[in-house]
Formats: C-alpha cells, sequence, structure tokens
C-alpha cells in the first residue's frame, strides 16, 4: 500500500502521500462499483441477444425498419470525441494548466454528451413513429430495455460534469475535487466502452445481412 | 380505479377494511396482523417520547457513521424482521396440520404466507443480520477504525431498512405477491396479479438489494485497504476471508436480481415483454436471472456463516483453526463455484439433458470443499480444549444438521432425483436443513459470541442454553418430517391436502414449529434477563472468551475509534500470540489524534425518501414519486458539497481513556476458562501458556 506511484496522472497535493492514499481507496471503490455495472450491462446484452431473432420480434419490425446507421455512427463518432476532450481535461487537470483550461475542456464533454442525447432521442422518436415500440415485441422491450439504459448513463455522466463545474467553482481544485474528476474520467469512458459494444452488437449486428 | 392524489390507493386497499366487510378467519388473521404492526409502531412512538428517546435515538444511532453502531441496527432489524418470519412459518405449519381437506386459511392468504415468509427470511433476515456481523466485526479483526466509507455505509443501512419497511407496510395497505419468494412472472406478470402485490416484492427487493451491492463494495475495500499494518492477507482471521468471498457475491451476484426485478417492472408498468408468454417474451429468462443471483445468494448467507463457526471453534476449543490455508482456498472455492451451479434450481424447465449433467456435477463439486471445510472444523476440536458454551451448542447441532442437509442437497443435485422430488417438501426440507442449521445457527452463534464486545456484558447463558436446544430439536422436529411428505409426494406451496397419510408427518412438524416459537421466546428473554443482570454479567475489559483475534484486544463495548493505537500485526491469531508473549495490553510511547467522520443525516434522508418513493410506486402515486425521488437526489448531490465532514479527537482524551483502561486491566483479576461464564469474568482471561511467557521473558 505504499508504492510511490498510485496515481500518477494526479497531482493531488504538494506532497503526494496522505491526499493519494485518500485516494487510492475512493478509487479502488469505484472501479468495484464500475465492475458490477458492467455485469449489469452483460446481463442485458445478454437478454438482447436471446430475443434477437425472428420469434423474439412476434411478427413486428426488425432492426432493418427501424435503425438509422449513418445517425448511430455519427453518435459514435460523438461519443468518442467527447472521451478525447474528456481526456484532455484530465491531462490539464495534471499539468496544472488551471481550473478554466479543465472546465472549458469538461465543457466541450458535456456538450457532446447532450449532442449525442439529443441524436439518440431523435432516432428513438423515429423509432416510435415506425412502431418499434417496447410494447410491440419482446426484441423491442429488450433494445428499449438496453440502449436507453446506457443513454441514462450518459445524462448521469452530463449531471455530474455540471455537478463537478460547480464544485469546482465553489470548492476549488481541492484534492477531494480531483479524485471526484478522476472517477468521472473513469465513467465517462466506461459509457464509451459500452458504446462501442452496443454499436457493434446491437447495430452492426442487427443489420448484418 | 385510479385518482391524482392518492393513485390507486383506496379503502379497500385497507387489510383492516377487508376483514371489516368479509369477516372470514383468514382475513381476520390478515387484519390481526396489521394491526400488530400499527399497534406495535404506536407503542415505539409513545415509549420513545415517554422516556425522552427520540434525541439519543437521533443523535447516537441514526444519524451515526460508527460501523459498530450501524451493525448493531441492521442486527436488531434482523431480530424484529425474525420474529414476523417466525409467526407466519408457524402459521403455515398450523395451516397445513389441519389442512386436510380444509383448514382455516384462504388460498390466496397461504400463498402470501410463503412468499412474504421467503423474501423476509432471506432479504430481511439472513442478509441484515450478516450485514449487521460483518460491519460490527470485520473492522474490528483487521484494525480499522471505520469501513472505507461510512456515510455510503449508513446509506446501504438506510436502503435495506426501506426494503423491510415496505414488506411490513404490505401487511397494512394492499397485499403482498402470491408468487413465492422467487417471484416467477408470467403468473406475477400484469395479466395475473394486476394489484400492487408483486409490486412490492420488486420495489423491496431492487432497493435493497443496491444497499446490499453498495455494502459489499465497501466491504471489500476496506479489506483491500484499511487493514492495520502488519495485517496481511493471510494474516487474517478466517472470518475476513469469509467477508471477501461473501462481498464478491454481493457484488456480481446482485446485480442480475436488480435487473430481473426491474425487466419485472419494466412488464408491469409500461408493457414492456421481457418476460410475458406473447409478443416474443422470454420467461426463462427471467428464471435464469433470478438464480444467476439466487444460486450464490444462498453461499452469500451461507459463507459468513463458516466464518463464524471458524472464529467460535477456534476459540472455544483453545486452538488455532486447523488447516488454515486450507480453510482460505475451500471458501474461495465455494464462491467461485457458487455462480456456476445456478441451472440445477430448474432441471426440469427443459434445457436438454447435457446442460443437466454439467451443472449437477458442479453442484456435487461444491460439497468436495465444504467437506474439507467440515473436516477442518472437526481437526480443531480434536484435543482443543473445548468448553460447550452455547455458540459450541449450536456449532454441534451446526455439524449434524447441516451435514445432513448438505448430503440432501448432494441427492437434489442428481438431475434424475430432482426430476422426482422437484416441487415436493423434500426441496422445503433441504433449504431449511441447510439455512436453519448452517447460517441461523451460525448467526445466533455468533450474536451470542460478540454480543459482550457490543455491549460490554455477556448474554445469559442459561436462557441461552435453552433457545440452543430447543431450535436443535425444532428445527429437526418441524423439517425432518418433511423430508418424508417430500418423498410421498406431496407438493410445497400446499394450502391443503387430500391424502390422510400426510397428516401425522403434518402433526409432527407442527410440534417442531412450536419447539422454534419457544426458541424464539427464549431469545427474547435471554435478551431482557441479560439486561436486567448486566452488573454481574459485566465484561468491561474485553476479552471474556480468551479471544484470539484483534477485537478482543480492545474494550468492550469499544470506543468510537476502536484503537488507541493502530496495532502493529506480526502472525496470525496476533492477539493469542501477543497474551502468550507478554505482548498484549502494553501501553503504546505515544498517542496521536485520531480523525473520525462526522454524523449525519444523509442516510435517514435516503430512507425516509426511498420508503415513500417505493409507496409511491407500489399505488401509483407519480407525484410522489417523482417528488421524494427528486429530494433524495438533491440531498446526495448536496451532500458532496460538505467535503471537510470529520472532527478531531484529541490525543490527550484518548490516552486517558486508554491508560484508565489499561489500569483497570492490571487491577482485574484473570479468569479461567473454566470460569468463563462466572460472574467472577470481567473479560481479562488467565494466560494459557504460562511457560512460554517465562521463555520469551
Amino acid at each position: 500500500m505504499s508504492t510511490p506511484n498510485l496515481h500518477p496522472g494526479l497531482n493531488l497535493g504538494t506532497r503526494h502521500g496522505a491526499a493519494h492514499e485518500g485516494a487510492e481507496t475512493i478509487v479502488f471503490g469505484f472501479w468495484i462499483f464500475l465492475m458490477s455495472d458492467l455485469v449489469i450491462f452483460g446481463l442485458v446484452f445478454a437478454s438482447y441477444l436471446t430475443v434477437a431473432n425472428p420469434m423474439g420480434m412476434a411478427g413486428g419490425p426488425g432492426p432493418a425498419d427501424a435503425f438509422d446507421l449513418r445517425s448511430v455512427f455519427i453518435q459514435t463518432m460523438i461519443l468518442l470525441t467527447s472521451s478525447l476532450t474528456f481526456g484532455f481535461a484530465t491531462l490539464a487537470m495534471r499539468h496544472e494548466h488551471g481550473r478554466k483550461t479543465i472546465a472549458v475542456w469538461l465543457g466541450a464533454s458535456l456538450l457532446l454528451g447532450l449532442g449525442f442525447l439529443v441524436m439518440e432521442l431523435r432516432d428513438f422518436a423515429h423509432m416510435i413513429e415506425v412502431g418499434a415500440v417496447p410494447q410491440r415485441s419482446g426484441f423491442w422491450s429488450a433494445f428499449w430495455g438496453l440502449v436507453p439504459l446506457h443513454g441514462l448513463h450518459v445524462t448521469i455522466g452530463c449531471l455530474w460534469i455540471v455537478v463537478m463545474l460547480v464544485q469546482m467553482a465553489v470548492l476549488g481544485l481541492i484534492p477531494v475535487v480531483k479524485t471526484r474528476l478522476l472517477r468521472l474520467g473513469l465513467f465517462w469512458h466506461f459509457l464509451d466502452l459500452i458504446w462501442v459494444a452496443i454499436f457493434s452488437i446491437v447495430y452492426l449486428g442487427g443489420l448484418m445481412p | 380505479m385510479s385518482n391524482a392524489i392518492l393513485g390507486r390507493l383506496d379503502l379497500a386497499s385497507l387489510s383492516i377494511w377487508r376483514a371489516f366487510e368479509n369477516p372470514t378467519s383468514s382475513e381476520l388473521i390478515g387484519a390481526g396482523a396489521a394491526m400488530l404492526v400499527i399497534v406495535g409502531g404506536l407503542a415505539a412512538v409513545i415509549l420513545l417520547t415517554w422516556f425522552r428517546l427520540w434525541k439519543p435515538l437521533w443523535r447516537d444511532w441514526l444519524t451515526s457513521v460508527d460501523h459498530k453502531r450501524i451493525g448493531i441496527m441492521y442486527c436488531a432489524l434482523a431480530l424484529i424482521m425474525l420474529a414476523r418470519g417466525v409467526i407466519e412459518g408457524a402459521l403455515m405449519r398450523t395451516q397445513q396440520a389441519f389442512g386436510l381437506h380444509g383448514g382455516f386459511l384462504a388460498p390466496d392468504h397461504f400463498s402470501e404466507l410463503f412468499s412474504t415468509h421467503g423474501t423476509i427470511m432471506i432479504f430481511f433476515v439472513a442478509m441484515p443480520f450478516i450485514a449487521g456481523v460483518i460491519n460490527y466485526v470485520m473492522p474490528l479483526q483487521i484494525g480499522a477504525r471505520d469501513m472505507a466509507f461510512p456515510v455510503m455505509n449508513q446509506i446501504s443501512l438506510g436502503l435495506t431498512a426501506t426494503g423491510a419497511a415496505l414488506v411490513m407496510i404490505s401487511l397494512v395497505l394492499g397485499e403482498f405477491s402470491t408468487g413465492g419468494w422467487a417471484n416467477y412472472p408470467p403468473y406475477t406478470g400484469a395479466d395475473f396479479q394486476p394489484g400492487p402485490g408483486p409490486d412490492y416484492w420488486i420495489w423491496a427487493i431492487v432497493l435493497a438489494g443496491i444497499g446490499t451491492t453498495l455494502s459489499g463494495i465497501n466491504f471489500v475495500v476496506t479489506i483491500y485497504k484499511e487493514r492495520a499494518p502488519g495485517m496481511d492477507f493471510l494474516r487474517m482471521p478466517i472470518f475476513c476471508w469469509t467477508v471477501i468471498c461473501t462481498s464478491i457475491i454481493m457484488i456480481f451476484a446482485l446485480p442480475p436480481l436488480t435487473v430481473a426485478a426491474l425487466m419485472l417492472a419494466a412488464d408491469r408498468y409500461l408493457d414492456f415483454h421481457f418476460f410475458t408468454n406473447d409478443l416474443g417474451g422470454n420467461m426463462m429468462n427471467y428464471v435464469n436471472l433470478f438464480w444467476l443471483f439466487g444460486h450464490p445468494e444462498v453461499y452469500l448467507l451461507v459463507i459468513p456463516c463458516y466464518g463464524i463457526f471458524s472464529e467460535v471453534i477456534s476459540t472455544f476449543s483453545g486452538k488455532r483453526i486447523y488447516g488454515y490455508m486450507s480453510m482460505v482456498y475451500a471458501t474461495m472455492s465455494i464462491a467461485v463455484l457458487s455462480f456456476c451451479v445456478w441451472l440445477h434450481h430448474f432441471f426440469t424447465m427443459g434445457q436438454s439433458a447435457s446442460i443437466n449433467v454439467a451443472f449437477g456435477i458442479a453442484s456435487m463439486a461444491i460439497a468436495v470443499p465444504t467437506g474439507i471445510k467440515v473436516y477442518n472444523w472437526m481437526a480443531t476440536l480434536f484435543r482443543g480444549r473445548v468448553r460447550m458454551t452455547v455458540p459450541m451448542i449450536y456449532a454441534t447441532g451446526f455439524f449434524y444438521l447441516f451435514v445432513v442437509g448438505g448430503l440432501t442437497g448432494v441427492m437434489l443435485a442428481n438431475p434424475v432425483i430432482s426430476f422426482q422430488v422437484h416441487n415436493t417438501l423434500f426441496l422445503v426440507a433441504h433449504f431449511h436443513n441447510v439455512i436453519i442449521p448452517g447460517v441461523l445457527f451460525g448467526l445466533l452463534a455468533g450474536y451470542h459470541y460478540w454480543f459482550p464486545k457490543a455491549f460490554g456484558f455477556r448474554l445469559h447463558e442459561g436462557w441461552g442454553r435453552a433457545a440452543a436446544l430447543l431450535w436443535i430439536a425444532g428445527f429437526s422436529f418441524t423439517f425432518l418430517p418433511l423430508y418424508w411428505l417430500g418423498l410421498q409426494g406431496m407438493p410445497r406451496r400446499s394450502v391443503t391436502f387430500s391424502d390422510p397419510a400426510f397428516q401425522p408427518m403434518m402433526w409432527l412438524a407442527l410440534f417442531g414449529a412450536a419447539l422454534i416459537v419457544s426458541a424464539l421466546g427464549c431469545i427474547a428473554v435471554q435478551l431482557w434477563v441479560s439486561i436486567r443482570k448486566r452488573d454481574q454479567l459485566a465484561v468491561p475489559l474485553g476479552d471474556p472468551w480468551n479471544g484470539r483475534s484483534l477485537e478482543w484486544s480492545i474494550p468492550a463495548p469499544p470506543p468510537a475509534y476502536n484503537f488507541a493505537v493502530l496495532p502493529q500485526v506480526s502472525v496470525r491469531d496476533d492477539f493469542a500470540e501477543a497474551k502468550a508473549d507478554g505482548r498484549a495490553y502494553a501501553a503504546p510511547g505515544q498517542y496521536e489524534d485520531i480523525e473520525m467522520p462526522d454524523n449525519t443525516a444523509i442516510g435517514m434522508i435516503v430512507c425516509v425518501c426511498s420508503t415513500l418513493l417505493g409507496l409511491a410506486l407500489v399505488f401509483w402515486i407519480w407525484w410522489l414519486a417523482i417528488l421524494s425521488f427528486a429530494v433524495m437526489i438533491l440531498a446526495l448531490i448536496g451532500r458532496t458539497f460538505r467535503v471537510n465532514a470529520r472532527h478531531v479527537i484529541p490525543a490527550a482524551e484518548i490516552a486517558a481513556e486508554h491508560r484508565a483502561w489499561l489500569a483497570r486491566i492490571e487491577a482485574a483479576p484473570a479468569v479461567d476458562r473454566l470460569e468463563e461464564t462466572h460472574e467472577r469474568n470481567l473479560g481479562r482471561a488467565v494466560l494459557e501458556r504460562p511457560g512460554r511467557l517465562e521463555a520469551a521473558q
């Protein structure tokens, strides 16, 4: 527990000792929470795969009737870019570029996250139009259980960014704010990972001939 | 049917009103239970007001983040719910004893009884009791000052209490699910049970389940990051190893339950088709998800109890645990295997024979590490200086009965036998046979063993013995006959039966249920008598049983900061070795200030808001659901702005307290093992190996 470089990406204090050891516990706990959350997504993916077949679709619309790959591809790019901007925020924190720079990068990530959500909601509206609603079939129930669950996580992430922007202004860059930003970063990148799986399994897999 | 203010809550939701309109014996029993909840709640309020206890309750308990107080609150919750669960069990036994062509309960009421009985016993007795014991004991055993996340710990307790409260409220408002503790759809879907019953189950389980997942994270992080200097993993007491395994199960096995319950909620509230009969729903997904949780769950329950028995048997044999490493490996193997066997809960539900065989073999394999543990415990007893105190009586009962339960489990793991006896009372007998002697006896042994540590006085030995023997006899008379009935083909969950051949065994089981009720009575009397005689039973010096691990090296009850100076651990069973070497009770060179977290009301805010949220969702009171959820989220966000919620206990204060205690130790008579249940026992044990002490000096 006394290894020197616990979180080299963080400048937690003038002398890293106590602040780093505190961060160690908190960040480790958050990793475990993410593992638990990953199990939730894994199970929802598994449920989706069991009904991604004609029987699950019950004669209703299928993926080809409702998915818009162009829109989904743009969403993927937006989300991946938001991870990049978040990475810049973390780097700005590490190299002590000041609150303003961090806030700018966080703001960029927030805008991209919101942009993703807006595009996703437009997609959902289209699906409702063509009758691909969860009440139609087991397949669409599983889809609406999975993809909006990710969207809900992104919404929480956006809310969290807002809270962090306020905390940076009110509390300053104290160690606990920095570890919160670090955890938010983990969460944000985790959502990217989930989205990559959604894009590959749900959208690409669904549209595969 | 549904209005804007009260949702679907109306006069007919009141079970007392229903009994008034339709006074059958079944409805009157339901109304009686509702009255009991209301009168009990009112009595609690009146007593708290009369004795002016609201303020201390709020200040010292409800807002406390001390892991010890949170642990005690968990155990208190579990004991209250245990009383309800036992009464329901006895009521079901009575119904079945008179159930030849009739009885006095309506079928739906009987179904509600077995559903609440199972839900309560698993989620609101066994789990909080285990969380309570872990909360209390584990940080003390590893030499920590508190859990890694004290405030989250309080929130977990709040969420567990929410689930228990919802199940209690269901006695007064509406009704509970009739779908058993597993609540299988489509029977629990909106088509077959449109009422609030399954919704109570869903929200009680989801909210309490989130609390349990957070507890698991807290436990495992505490063990990984908060151990005292020198407390290597392989120096930890076996109980802490079992806590790691249980936490892993909490973190990975609770999500399937949450997912299954929320999908069922989507089916019921939003007309989704996850598990419906029509439109591509797949009810087998529910069954898989549920048991993907359900099977690890039973190991979540029993593994810490193995840990408790390891501590108890080792202490009361005056020996270190035999085969420490094999215990660690066995516990880990059980935890891993527990994730690989869920399918044996539904061998008959249509998968291919080869899949059944694979899961059958995996299930039988669990008997191997479990067997290793049993042999290790026996080897620990071998040539030990064994004292038959109350925890050891429970341990003895556990040995005999749990092995029987384990062996019938191996029988059930064989798909061929499972096809014959599935859904009969044989199964009911089997799982009670592992859960009562394994989990409940373990927890009661732990309750008796650590009670003096928590409160500074021992529990009365005589009443404890009576309770333990009654539990053992009561269990045997109640559940062993059910094996026979199951083999004769009597289905489980039957409100009545028509074959008179079943009746003698039913009467025997009723006799056993009466013994169990009296065992529970003995536990209540024991608590009362012990509190009255607390001066004679006092063990303030903290080591009444000649203990071996760190929790016994501090006063009873321990100070809020646990250890005046964090212990430096050098071997396994460090405190036993320290006593033998003369290192124990040494005055430290210097004391330092200790920083501890402040009290907070956030756990109670979450508890109240989530209870209102659960009720609002059950009765479709949407404005209340939105309001309580929003308040909860805002409170949690607001809490994150309080960053320095800690206070410092000055070194001088700690030094004074610690030195006073050391002086009392110096002055106190040390008692021999044979006198540990005597009044002379003040919590200082005589040295076991004076020869070794002389050599060390």
